[in-house]
């Protein structure tokens, strides 16, 4: 690094490489959606692991208290990290291995690049690691003249096929099994000339195609799912064996890990060993786990190298109502349940992070004020599927208006008021203020009339002028300004002659005087049922 | 600044002054124990092996020897040094091929082998999970990788229930491999294919 640090910034810097949008998601999703194929896939694929994970999950008698501990160890690893990292450290090197810190990603390739040249090698072995993924190595590495050979199966048809991953367990979910032979034909110089495309024959062709790769290569580039600041340790989680070939067989082993992956204890991995393989795969266990210490002589590589990376994480430990991101173990159980995912795919979110988790993370290691990823928090309906699934407990909803908070507040002509002190001062000072939008005028009013309850009884009596903007079927289909995106794609219904508030003084009036029980169940009674409904379907 | 410098000081400087975080064992409400006894532990195993489409069989501890020799007879297979004498039959000798940190084995002579048979550290009844530690009876983890078929002894003493009765058993500064069925993958279109890199063929034999 050339730059000389200034004493230490307010807000920690942001992180570079895959990690941002290439264009805004609306027009992103609006694209990706004209893609059928890919909606299919992706909707099988979600649907069928969702099933296996409910399936394993309701197996387990004390999911929820499994839940909790996750959460609870990863809140308090965070709080405890300057002191986890350097235990780590201490570990690693005291039992063989090298710890090397990167600020960022072009830090983190430039040190894993000289790793490499320093054992004369110009090819590496990959298993399957979204820290690399992330930092964009491939891309890095081949333009310098090393080559990186992806060997998880499905990281080995994106990159066969010249693509991008769809989703983080099953990458390539978006190709179908011709398109996988096609690609095999065409990229694998060794290939049989008659392969069909049965799943087993594809996958043999690549067993054939990697295992030369496997006994030759020198170095391997893994990433990590746990690091255990206790001992040293680090952990893979997989299922083919790839993973293990890598981690065991080549010399050197150069591991890239986000600071945010290191774990307190040993005993940690109790927790977190129930809960990922069955919210991921929705196995009871993957079929291979690899925990390795530093370096153990005669056995395994002999030269282990880690790299710990922040890249953007430290913003987000900074940002207090965002940092609990960190805690994702990426299972990708948010992906598999979400309704936006479902039907949009991992590409539009650009980012080597999709759907709900990336919809916060990449934001998060960004900063929301950067542009490319600032419409990512809107990328959701706020359903809290994601959070009902999510095995640390994430609350990702809550993170996304959040950060749409922010982001309001980055773009919108609001200055910090009183109630914006706190997180004022140096994060917004530098900040340009930009002109109010329609929907700042818009959420203006609504504070406006929300605020007072006269206000929106005054309001409400305009409900039968509205009422007239509706054609005979009773629905609004063309709203003007802001609200005309809203109706390009729906109508909605008109609104009630009369709104539930005014209804309810009436009933209130016209009742007897309600027993203690009948009056909280009151309004899901009577009439008020249909508009209720009409509402809700709007959304 | 180093980097090192550097990022700890922006972690620190994030963090402020954040209370420090609750004790996750004051939450550990999660199960630690199964309280099966032997048989459940098992017919719970079996269950989840065979599950996986490893193959199977529980014998007594007098007939290792016969059912090990049952699963490499004819095959060229690698064995580690420290794997009990008494579970390998004579007849196999002339084809075990023997394996050890002080004298490792090359790993295309390890492709060119047909199998490998170690013993186990300790077994997972209700995750179906096997896990080698490295020790002289599991020998180097190449070796139980490598060729295509491995044969597995998991003494019936090595079985807890569940995944913290595992790892409380477990030392991590071993290499450790989770082992739970063979190797597979879904990544075609989500159908199951077993047997990629690893071993195709997991046989487990659990001696009583
Ligand atoms: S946010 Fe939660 S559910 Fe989503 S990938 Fe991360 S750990 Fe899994």
């Amino acid at each position: 690094m050339s730059s000389v640090s200034l004493g230490i910034p307010a807000v920690p810097p942001r992180g570079f490489g895959n990690i941002s949008a290439v264009e805004p998601f609306p027009q992103a999703a609006h694209r990706e959606l004209g893609n059928a194929q890919l909606r299919e896939n992706l909707g099988h694929a979600t649907h069928t692991i969702r099933d296996k994970r409910l399936r394993v999950v309701s197996e387990l008698p004390d999911w929820q208290a499994l839940r909790d501990a996750g959460s609870a160890i990863k809140t308090e690893a965070m709080s405890r990290l300057p002191e986890l990292l350097t235990q780590f450290e201490e570990q690693f090197t005291a039992r063989g291995g090298t710890v090397h810190w990167a600020r960022d990603a072009a830090e983190a390739n430039r040190i894993v690049e000289g790793l490499i040249r320093e054992t004369g090698s110009d090819e590496v072995v990959k298993v399957k690691s979204m820290a690399t993924q992330e930092i964009g190595l491939n891309e890095y590495l081949e333009e310098r003249g090393i080559a990186a050979f992806e060997t998880d199966l499905a990281e080995l048809i994106v990159q066969l096929g010249h693509d991008k991953p769809s989703h983080i367990l099953v990458p390539a979910i978006h190709k179908n099994r011709t398109e996988i032979r096609d690609i095999f034909l065409r990229e694998m110089p060794d290939v049989d000339p008659a392969l069909t495309d049965e799943p087993r024959r594809l996958a043999m062709a690549a067993r054939a195609h990697l295992r030369r790769k496997f006994l030759s290569a020198k170095v391997a580039i893994s990433g990590a799912n746990f690091g255990i600041a206790e001992m040293g340790t680090l952990g893979v989680v997989e299922s083919e064996g790839n993973g293990r070939m890598c981690l065991t067989l080549p010399e050197t082993l150069i591991t890239v890990m986000g600071i945010e992956k290191v774990l307190p204890r040993a005993q940690d991995l109790e927790v977190f060993m129930q809960l990922l393989p069955r919210s991921s795969t929705g196995e009871r266990m993957n079929p291979y786990t690899s925990l390795w210490t530093g370096v153990t002589p005669g056995d395994g590589p002999q030269n282990v190298h880690v790299v710990l990376l922040d890249n953007g994480r430290t913003r987000a430990l900074a940002d207090r109502h965002g940092r609990s991101a960190l805690h994702c173990i990426r299972c990708s159980a948010c992906m598999n349940v979400c309704p936006v995912y479902e039907r949009t795919g991992g590409h539009a979110y650009g980012s080597t992070y999709p759907g709900p988790i990336g919809a916060i993370l990449s934001p998060l290691l960004t900063g929301v004020e950067a542009e490319e990823n600032s419409s990512l928090p809107y990328a959701s309906s706020l359903c809290g599927a994601c959070f009902d699934a999510c095995p640390v407990k994430i609350n990702i909803p809550e993170i996304l208006v959040h950060l749409r908070g922010e982001d309001v507040e980055a773009k919108h002509g609001r200055d910090a008021g009183p109630g914006g002190a706190d997180r004022a001062g140096a994060k917004s000072s530098g900040r340009r203020r930009g002109l109010p939008t329609q929907m700042d005028v818009a959420l203006g009013a609504a504070s406006w009339a929300l605020s007072s309850g006269d206000r929106l009884g005054l309001l409400e009596k305009g409900l039968p002028v509205a009422r007239a903007l509706a054609g005979r079927d009773g629905k609004i289909s063309r709203l003007p300004g802001l609200g005309a995106g809203w109706t390009q794609s729906r109508d909605i219904p008109a609104p009630p002659s009369e709104s539930f508030r005014s209804w309810w003084k009436k009933r209130q009036k016209d009742a007897p005087p309600a027993d203690g029980d009948g009056s909280t169940r009151g309004p899901a009674t009577g009439g008020a049922t249909s508009d209720g409904a009409t509402e809700g379907e709007a959304q | 600044m180093s980097a090192r410098e550097e990022i700890l000081g922006r972690v620190r400087e994030a963090l402020g002054a954040e209370p420090a975080a609750v004790q996750p064992s004051a939450l550990a409400e999660y199960r630690t124990e199964s309280g099966l006894d032997e048989d459940a532990l098992v017919e719970l195993l079996v269950d989840r092996l065979e599950d996986y489409k490893a193959r199977v069989e529980v014998v007594p501890r007098g007939n290792v020897a016969a059912a090990v020799r049952a699963r490499l007879e004819g095959k060229e297979f690698a064995v580690p040094e420290g794997f009990p004498a008494e579970w390998l039959d004579p007849s196999l000798d002339e084809r075990a091929v023997r394996d050890s940190r002080e004298a490792p084995l090359a790993v295309v002579r390890l492709d060119g082998l047909d199998a490998v048979v170690t013993s186990s550290a300790v077994s997972i009844a209700e995750t179906g999970t096997i896990v080698l530690d490295g020790s002289p009876d599991q020998g180097r983890r190449a070796i139980s990788l490598v060729p295509d078929h491995h044969v597995c002894v998991v003494p019936v003493e090595t079985i807890v229930g569940i995944v913290p009765e595992g790892f409380a058993r477990l030392d991590t500064t071993r290499p450790l491999t989770l082992i739970s069925g063979p190797s597979a993958t879904s990544d075609i279109e989500l159908e199951r294919v077993e047997g990629v890199h690893g071993p195709r063929t997991l046989d487990v034999i659990i001696a009583r």
